[in-house]
């Protein structure tokens, strides 16, 4: 008897059953309803809505926020669909309109804050304050993402990994909005895209230990 | 495969979930064809083919709980042995990266005279000591010409020298390596 047989008989000797997976948006959706409860209980706990609600009277700040959440959002469901095997890699796409919209309405705003202030006005201390911020929210995020991303054993761990880092940091630099009490500058922009590579690499480099 | 084929492999599977051993006996062995198809794009190795198999094997029953029976199960099952393929032909790239084949590592034998090769490579480490102690342009001919494998007319545009100079330094080098070499044997 060859090696293959032994091993076919072998699996389905003592086969138990399973339970199938959820379908991956569900999946998804659920996490992000989730986070979506304690990041509400957070920014209402801290009365930081009418604040927010008044800056986003700016159809600009407006269109920074929903692409930052819309590339949260994405980037998650994405991670969900990569972390299964028949999944295509055009996945990866899927969070990148959001990130275009993000990073341009950030760019512009940016470019009318470099022409209406003087630069003294940017305090550094709450700029590494911001970089802080999304690391600091991002890193938990990703550890609860992992561990609902592992149930599928994803053969392929790094886009899937990718997707999650790239999902929480943008979910984190959402959240830091209702906290940020002014536009951002080039230097908190930089710091946003330090942060969420930051994230990134390290969901990258915990993709094997945490998702193989 | 037929479409009527992998229709009946996707129910099989569906069966399988719930605990259907001997329809999960029959798919794994009806799959088999398919999956070493796969495995055979990227490797030629009999031995090899089969322990990716049995990889690929392994892998559908850990995330056997992720296949929807709404999709198609060779898309599915094709993504997973495409995946292990390249994966391990990624581990031997890497490995012959890290390991250098040496027939002679395997061998040895109980008459010393005939481990005289495995001594020669013993000796590899008091060779390579003899060339650093050699003054700087006949070291330099030696790593050019002997060890680099360069033409002389190369080993004289690196190294600034001309073709009779590094002649006349390699010469002088390899009778110098032999006294050395020959001090050693007579010790």
């Amino acid at each position: 008897m060859d090696t293959c047989e032994q091993l076919i008989l072998h699996l389905a000797g003592g086969l138990q059953p399973v339970k199938r997976l959820r379908s991956p948006v569900v999946r998804a959706l659920l996490w992000l309803g989730v986070v979506g409860f304690l990041g509400t209980a957070l920014v209402l706990a801290f009365h930081r809505v009418p604040a927010l609600m008044e800056r986003a009277r700016d159809p600009k700040f407006a269109l920074e926020l929903v692409g930052t959440l819309a590339t949260g959002i994405l980037a998650v469901v994405a991670a969900f669909e990569l972390s299964l095997p028949d999944r295509s890699l055009k996945w990866v796409l899927l969070p990148a309109p959001s990130l275009a919209l993000w990073l341009c309405s950030s760019g512009y705003s940016c470019w009318r804050h470099l022409i209406a202030s003087d630069p003294g006005q940017i305090d550094p201390a709450e700029t590494t304050l911001c970089l802080a911020w999304i690391v600091g929210f991002g890193v938990p995020l990703a550890i609860s993402l992992f561990l609902v991303l592992r149930r599928s054993h994803p053969i392929d761990p790094v886009p899937a990994a990718v997707m999650a880092g790239l999902g929480v940091a943008s979910i984190a630099a959402f959240l830091l909005q209702f906290f940020h009490p002014y536009d951002v500058t080039f230097i908190d922009l930089g710091l946003h895209l330090a942060a969420v590579a930051i994230v990134i690499i390290l969901a990258r480099a915990a993709a094997y230990p945490a998702l193989d | 495969m037929t479409v009527d084929g992998a229709e009946q492999w996707g129910r099989l599977m569906a069966a399988a979930q719930s605990g259907d051993g001997a329809a999960y006996q029959r798919l794994l062995r009806e799959v088999l064809p398919y999956i070493r198809a796969i495995v055979r794009r990227r490797h030629a190795a009999p031995d090899r083919v089969e322990d990716i198999v049995q990889d690929v094997l392994l892998t559908i029953h850990r995330v056997r709980h992720t296949y929807d029976p709404a999709r198609p199960f060779a898309a599915w099952l094709g993504a997973i042995a495409h995946r292990r393929s390249i994966d391990a032909l990624r581990r031997k790239v890497r490995n012959d990266a890290y390991e250098t084949f040496s027939p002679i590592a395997y061998e040895t034998y109980a008459d010393p005279a005939a481990n005289r090769e495995i001594a020669a490579h013993e000796d590899s480490a008091y060779l390579g000591e003899a060339i650093a102690a050699l003054p700087p342009g006949q070291r330099q001919a030696v790593e050019l010409l002997k060890l680099k494998e360069l033409s002389l007319a190369e080993a004289a545009a690196e190294s600034g020298q001309s073709v009779g100079a590094l002649k006349v330094s390699l010469h002088r080098a390899i009778r110098a390596l032999q006294r050395i070499i020959g001090a050693k044997e007579t010790e």
